[in-house]
């Protein structure tokens, strides 16, 4: 697969224009990661609401496209979903929803981050903890 | 243009037999030298000599292969204290610029910073030359101020002399920016310290691989540099130290060969520079810098130098035409290192490495250790371009090539 694969017109319009992005005034998960390789940045905040799904969320931070539009698209995707989903996404999962590119060990770190981030938010809103399954890869 | 080398590239280039690969099919163009550089078959071939035909412990050992292999350690240790215009009982051979600096803030920062102390760095250090002294800063209650830079890259001297005027215990700069390739005025700021009361830390890591380096010129007290980033092995660097200094200090690390005398409850120190090499050391790394050294000698650093101010010039003028590419750093290629820190359009650096990579270009896109330079810069990451004595006009052309390409992907 080449770059123009991997550089797909979806990744780039989300890059470019970044759904769900900002902050929110009233929110009751708020998560924050970086990738220390690179510097990537995300943060997440989430409103629950009733039955204890996701009413509201919003990212932000700043990287390089793919680190941005998978959480931009994984936003998307969990709005109006039961906080219980987020504990059932899989990085297969993420890399499907980018249209299943073929990235490098340092590249896939970029793609997760966003699923890091809203992992350990939810998890820790639930009692739970998020253990990153492979650390320091 | 006037595209002269000031070596024979490809006379040079036959030398590294790793730019013999390619990389997705493609020539491998290597452009992240400031990371490390790649190492010429006389460097390969001196570490598969000494481990086939002499490999035996140092300093102890009065057999025929402990007396040779003592003596390539110690002829190495020679060949890169004269690299540098050191001596080679200031010469102490550490893993590389990272384990010199930390050296130094055990062996001198432990027994000369008290509470209060204020301690210097500037906001274009490595993190190798920040971390140590904020973990010296609080173990001490002591404070670490930084001296900003000016918007073309250099350091703010005005910045400079106003915190020298609060009496610092300690100054740590850089010789040259991994980042933005400014080369300070090492003898000139190393001065005003020493009239200021401070003592002085340079990191040599980015200056000894790409010009001359006369110490013996540049009255600073410690100075570090890693052997891997000027065609050494991995694993390997030096730090030199004032004699009076080091011998002033107390030992790094404890353990065998940096004693004298070993007692139940207290023992005696080695002379420097042994005091400070506990353990068996890294010797076959030691002998592959020596023969690094020897093999950089033969080109001329001065020719180094000159090919790099070409590489870099031209490297300019053929980027300035891609628009929306941008440079950091200062403008003269005669006051910068052979490297270019850039950034274009909004194409995040990681994504043009990416893409550069499959061209089979190599360069470096991050925040390069240096994440208050990149405060500073106002950006998350750049990309950077490194050069070394092998890399060729060619080389740059193709990474114009491919950040053309990266270009087109991203719409630019």
């Amino acid at each position: 697969m080449s770059s123009a694969d991997i550089y797909r017109e979806l990744i780039l319009d989300y890059y470019r224009n970044p759904r769900n992005f900002g902050k929110l005034e009233k929110f009751d998960i708020s998560a924050h990661d970086t990738n220390p390789l690179c510097g990537d940045e995300i943060e997440m905040q989430i409103r629950v609401g009733e039955n204890s799904k996701i009413e509201e969320i919003k990212f932000s931070g700043r990287g390089c496209a793919i680190s941005q539009a998978s959480a931009s698209m994984l936003t998307e995707l969990a709005k109006g979903k039961p906080l219980e989903w987020v504990k059932l996404v899989a990085k297969e999962d993420v890399f499907k929803m980018l249209g299943d590119p073929e990235l490098g060990p340092s590249r896939v770190k970029c793609a997760l981050l966003g699923m890091k981030v809203l992992k350990t938010g939810v998890y820790g809103y639930l009692g739970a903890h998020y253990e990153d399954p492979e650390p320091g890869t | 243009m006037l595209k002269t080398e000031a070596v024979d590239v490809e006379r040079i280039r036959r030398d590294f037999p790793i730019l013999k690969r390619t990389v997705h099919g493609k020539r491998l163009v290597y452009l992240d030298n400031a990371a490390t550089t790649q190492k010429p078959q006389a460097v390969i071939d001196s570490l598969v000599d000494y481990y086939s035909r002499y490999n035996s412990n140092v300093h102890r050992s009065v057999h025929t292969l402990g007396e040779e292999a003592t003596a390539a350690y110690e002829g190495a240790r020679g060949k890169v204290a004269r690299f540098v215009g050191a001596r080679a009982n200031e010469t102490v051979f550490v893993r590389g610029t990272t384990e010199a600096t930390n050296l130094v803030r055990f062996a001198w920062g432990e027994k000369q910073v008290k509470k209060g102390d204020l301690l210097l760095a500037t906001r274009m250090e490595h993190h190798s030359n920040i971390v140590p002294w904020q973990l010296l800063a609080k173990s001490k209650g002591a404070t670490l101020k930084f001296v900003g830079i000016t918007p073309d890259g250099n350091l703010d001297m005005e910045e400079l002399d106003r915190l020298l005027g609060e009496s610092p215990k300690l100054l740590a700069f850089t010789h040259c920016s991994n980042v933005l390739g400014t080369i300070n005025d090492v003898a000139n700021v190393s001065r005003k310290a020493h009239k200021a009361g401070a003592t002085t830390v340079v990191d040599g890591a980015q200056s000894v691989p790409h010009f001359p380096v006369d110490l013996s010129a540049l009255d600073v007290d410690f100075y570090a540099f890693s052997g891997h980033k000027m065609l050494g092995p991995t694993g390997i660097g030096a730090l030199i130290g004032r004699k009076a200094l080091l011998e002033d200090m107390d030992p790094y690390e404890g353990g065998g060969e940096m004693i004298r005398e070993v007692f139940d409850d207290h023992s005696t120190w080695n002379d420097v520079p042994y005091k400070f090499e506990a353990g068996t050391v890294n010797i076959a790394d030691a002998i592959g810098l020596g023969a690094a050294v020897d093999y950089l000698t033969s080109i001329g650093m001065d020719k180094v130098r000159e090919h790099e101010i070409r590489l870099l010039d031209y490297a300019r003028e053929t980027l300035s035409k891609v628009k929306g590419l941008h440079v950091y750093g200062p403008e003269d290629s005669k006051e910068r290192s052979g490297l270019i820190a850039f950034n274009y359009a909004d194409v995040h650096p990681h994504d043009l490495a990416t893409i550069l990579d499959e061209e089979g270009i190599a360069i470096r896109s991050g925040h390069h250790c240096a994440q208050p330079l990149m405060r500073c810069l106002n950006v998350s990451a750049t990309s950077r371009a490194s050069f070394h004595v092998y890399n060729s006009y060619d080389d740059i052309d193709a990474l114009k090539q491919g950040i053309m390409k990266a270009g087109a992907i991203f719409k630019v």
